[in-house]
């Protein structure tokens, strides 16, 4: 059977009793991503030597009855904002396009630890800003289901492997959305963890109190797998929370349970919204609707700060990338601008020519709203704004288990088409941004398509630390459904 | 040109912010060594280097430390506080912002005694203490670039901030060496100047009375202090500029028109030279860092560390005053470091007068331990030692010179002072009989001295003293003051 065809789970089984070996299953990916790259742009980089070295020894593991992990031989892409020591790590920015982080992120070695075999690096934003991966600074993605369209953004080159399968899983992060969205622009699995739920040390900061990494998949069960490998404390990470706090459930086994009795809200504030498409309603209503057959009872509830959330999200996610990009100065590492003339020489050039237009923009924002004398109104005022959004959803969870709401207004957009106005672009995560504001988890479930052939995206938010009831309903959709098994025509050829 | 201003009427309010560096063994949110005078670039990681994607973790014995210190300093502990980013530029600051704390520190409101050369107390309030880590060091020693060392960017800091309660440069002074006395009592800072473990930043101003009326001179902020030489010069140089320029020029120089101005301390001209004023300064665009979880101590665990201090400086002095009847300014050489206050008072448990041994710490131990560049505790003395060597001035058994002279043996050789002194026949001879011969004999080599003791006049007292001197010399130190005195008071009376 074609790796294409085959879940993660499937894949690892299939290594373990040696019906597969790794060195196959990382080839097959490679050669996969060889031949598809060219035109979805997915990847920026791919480690052929390091995976096939690293699949061997997974392989000679398996031969001399070692166990090599949960994860034995699974082909994974990277987030090119995740470090690790195997090559460059470059946010997809001019600034670090040479860079090679001197260790590893802690997903990264939990990866590796649980027999992952790393085949590269996916493409994104810059600095993960933006919901299109149009402002990669080192190359275009294109969404496999339409060439013409985005992939979503910003894990827009995860999102694309996994659905071009090149590569059954890949880790994103989210801010505001930047798993979900493209998930959902997609047709695949992406699923935004509670903030603190997994290690942020080695993920390249861009909005520090709202960024969370997350698996990609095409099956939830391979979500739940992977879940169950990252999640847990780190004591590198003081904001990832500790055990006794937050129990790290067995995922996996946790996802059958079906939907009987469970509680799903439905923001009525979300679905008043205006730039709501009417197909991505219609499916997101459906799905909605198999999930009640299925015996799930629905509640309208209320988010009544939910207008000003995205004011909300661009104040303090701007405001603490400007702080944590200020270290790209062409002092220490990264780009440093040709023949400076003295010290603010080198910051000024170096930071003007390395950054791009909507990192610029974003860290002016941020530097504006924590400046003296606005920093009240502005920084002060959204973390306020904040603690509502937060009180919003702990409000709603009292009366529901899971908050079922589109992910995206619109499916995948056209390429150039909200570039050049990005308030518009920042409307694409009008429905998601909210999660990271609060820090619980988001889904994004694979619901359907529009009349183009575009896929659409439901999303399930869940209470603090409770992934698995989300996972749960998740699970019982997919299996009420197929959505999940269509691959774009570019993957089948 | 500086001149003495004498006639005018004015207070200088003077407050200082300290920065200490605390002794953890590791720096302040990473594992690296905190290790002064390595190899550049040799105690980093990518954590203290900035490097993407890392994150810092709070060094919990620093945190300690700090709370050590602000209870030390009867300052409130918050029970919330948290970490803050402020940013700048610059090429030793790897992140581009300092880990600080902006509006809710660790600690506030304490205050220390201080006492000064006069002998009078003062207390000097402290408005608060609080954590931040240090940056690493640029090094100009190439004409073409600047090499950036970051072994120092990481390194816990403690700034501790006063109030402007200081009035002259001996207050400056005496509250600057209380503060380097106390961190190192606690245990908290080697405090030692030479690696930069403390540096100063004295705020300076003049309340002058003209007409009835109080003219406030600009406050001028001194950056980075690292001597007390320094900081003593450019509290003197400010206090008398600010005198001068506003003498000349009351109008312009005003807090009101001027407000706040920095200051940089030009230690080969012995001048502070104007850098800023205030108003143009930075805005540091603090907000709290993202990365740290507030700190949210438990009361208990206060009270716990309260408990724990150390019988403090001041409070030693007060019992020693009490206990050994020893004045502050005999207990200063004793109480410089905790360590040898308690190897005073295990050598006092012994029986010793205090005030013997208290002199021989004043006198040579403190001028050992000063020649070693230690402390009196660091010479490796026990207490047994010094406690016999102060009995056997103490009974008579040897007297003050042969006691300088058995301290330097005992530091070469480790040996019990009885045994050295009975070994180099070094005993003290109180036997007149033994005695009387060498006065006999000092007063045949000399009859003219012996003619002068004998008469009142102008010569009697000197002559005498010659004589007593002469006896003391030919028995090598080694004879009994009190004895000769008196058998050379026999012998002048009865001829």
């Amino acid at each position: 059977m074609e790796l294409s065809e085959l879940t993660a789970s499937q894949i690892i089984d299939r290594i373990k009793t040696r019906a597969m070996s790794a060195v196959e299953a990382a080839r097959a990916s490679l050669d996969r991503i060889e031949s598809l790259n060219g035109s979805i742009g997915a990847f920026l980089r791919t480690y052929p030597d390091y995976a096939l070295a690293r699949a061997r020894q997974i392989d000679e593991q398996v031969a001399s009855g070692v166990d090599p992990g949960p994860l034995a031989g699974l082909p994974i892409g990277i987030k090119d904002n995740i470090c690790e020591s195997i090559g460059k790590t470059t946010c997809a920015s001019k600034i670090l396009e040479n860079y090679s982080p001197p260790y590893d992120a802690h997903v990264v070695e939990k990866l590796v630890r649980a027999g992952a075999v790393i085949v590269g690096k996916t493409n994104l934003d810059e600095f993960a800003m933006g919901s299109s991966t149009e402002n990669s600074g080192l190359q275009r993605t294109y969404n496999p289901w339409d060439l013409e369209r985005v992939p979503g953004g910003s894990s827009g080159g995860s999102a694309s492997a996994v659905a071009a399968r090149m590569v059954p899983v890949a880790l994103g992060s989210d801010t505001g959305g930047s798993i979900r969205q493209p998930a959902s622009l997609c047709g695949v699995f992406g699923l935004k963890p509670t903030y603190g739920r997994i290690s942020r040390y080695g993920l390249v900061a861009y909005g520090s109190s709202l960024d969370q990494i997350g698996p990609f998949a095409n099956d939830i069960n391979d979500i739940a797998l992977l879940m169950n490998v990252l999640s847990g404390q780190d004591p590198k990470d003081s904001t990832s929370v500790p055990a006794d706090y937050a129990p790290v459930p067995n995922f996996v086994e946790q996802l059958h349970g079906g939907v009987a009795g469970l509680k799903i809200g439905l923001p009525k504030e979300y679905y008043a919204q205006g730039g709501l498409d009417p197909e991505v309603r219609k499916a997101t209503n459906q799905a909605i609707q198999i999930l009640k057959d299925l015996g799930a009872e629905l509640v309208e509830i209320s988010l009544p700060h939910t207008d000003y959330a995205l004011a909300c999200y661009y104040l303090i996610a701007t405001a603490e990338a400007s702080s944590n990009l200020a270290r790209y100065d062409g002092i220490h590492y990264g780009y440093r601008t040709a023949n400076p003339t003295d010290i603010l020489d080198v910051y000024f050039r170096s930071r003007a020519e390395g950054f791009g237009e909507e990192v610029k923009r974003r860290i002016m924002l941020g530097t504006y709203a924590l400046s003296a004398g606005y920093y009240d109104a502005y920084y002060l005022k959204a973390l306020k704004v904040r603690t509502l959004i937060k009180r919003d959803f702990e409000n709603a969870f009292k009366r529901v288990d899971v908050i079922c709401c589109p992910v995206s207004p619109t499916a995948a957009f056209k390429i150039g088409e909200k570039i050049q106005d990005p308030l518009t672009m920042y409307l694409s995560d009008i429905f998601t941004l909210s999660a990271n504001l609060a820090g619980i988890p988001g889904l994004s479930v694979p619901c359907g398509f529009t009349n183009d052939g575009l896929p659409i995206g439901l999303q399930m938010l869940g209470k603090h630390f409770d992934e698995a009831t989300m996972l749960r309903a998740a699970w019982a959709y997919q299996q009420a459904t197929d959505w999940h098994r269509r691959q774009p025509k570019i993957a089948r050829s | 040109m500086i001149h003495e201003v004498t006639d005018l009427q004015y207070t200088a309010l003077i407050g200082l912010e300290i920065h200490v560096q605390l002794a953890t063994r590791s720096k302040m949110f990473c594992g690296c060594p905190n290790r002064f005078g390595d190899e550049p670039n040799s105690n980093v990681c990518p954590i203290c280097m900035g490097s993407p994607g890392v994150l810092p973790v709070m060094n919990r014995q620093a945190y300690q430390y700090a709370v050590r210190t602000a209870l030390a300093l009867q300052c409130e502990i918050a029970p919330f506080t948290k970490w803050d980013r402020k940013s700048y530029y610059y090429p030793d600051l790897p992140k581009n912002y300092q880990i600080s704390q902006y509006d809710l520190p660790l600690s506030r409101n304490g205050q220390m005694e201080i006492s000064l050369p006069d002998g009078s107390t003062k207390k000097v309030r402290i408005r608060r203490a609080h954590l931040e880590e240090d940056a690493g060091k640029n090094i100009h020693d190439n004409p073409t670039h600047t090499g950036v060392d970051l072994n120092r960017a990481g390194v816990p800091l403690l700034e501790i901030v006063s109030e402007p309660d200081m009035n002259s440069v001996e207050e400056v002074m005496a509250y600057c060496r209380s503060m380097q006395r106390l961190v190192r009592w606690l245990g908290v800072s080697e405090a030692d100047m030479q690696k930069g473990h403390i540096r100063f930043e004295p705020n300076i101003n003049l309340h002058i009375v003209r007409d009835g009326k109080t003219c406030k001179t600009p406050i001028v902020e001194v950056k980075n202090l690292n001597s007390f030489r320094s900081l003593e010069r450019t509290v003197i140089y400010e206090i008398k500029r600010q005198l001068t320029e506003w003498q000349a020029d009351p109008e312009t120089c005003s807090l009101e028109k001027l407000g706040k101005q920095n200051r940089g301390y030009d230690d080969a001209r012995g001048q502070t030279i104007f850098q800023r004023e205030k108003e143009e300064a930075h805005d540091y665009r603090y907000f709290p860092d993202p990365d740290l979880v507030p700190v949210t101590p438990e009361p208990e665990w206060i009270t716990r560390m309260r408990e724990e201090l150390p019988e403090l400086p001041r409070a030693r002095q007060k019992r020693f005053a009490q206990q050994y009847d020893l004045s502050p300014s005999e207990t200063a050489t004793i109480l410089e470091d905790r360590a040898t206050a308690d190897l005073f008072e295990q050598a006092a448990e012994a029986g010793v007068p205090p005030k013997v041994l208290c002199n021989q710490f004043i006198s040579f131990w403190a001028m050992h331990a000063n020649q070693r560049n230690c402390t009196i505790a660091e010479l490796g003395l026990t207490s047994a030692q010094l406690a016999t060597l102060a009995t056997m001035v103490s009974t008579g058994v040897v007297n003050a010179t042969v006691a300088a002279t058995l301290a330097e043996r005992i530091l070469a050789t480790g040996d019990d002072p009885r045994t050295i002194a009975e070994r180099e026949n070094l005993l003290q001879v109180s036997d007149s009989s033994a005695l009387e011969a060498l006065v006999e004999e000092v007063i045949r080599e000399n009859p003219g001295a012996l003619d002068d003791a004998s008469k009142p006049g102008k010569k009697q007292k000197k002559a005498f003293g010659f004589l007593l001197g002469q006896v003391m010399q030919k028995s090598r130190g080694q004879a009994n003051p009190k004895v000769v005195n008196e058998l050379l008071l026999k012998r002048i009376s009865s001829p």
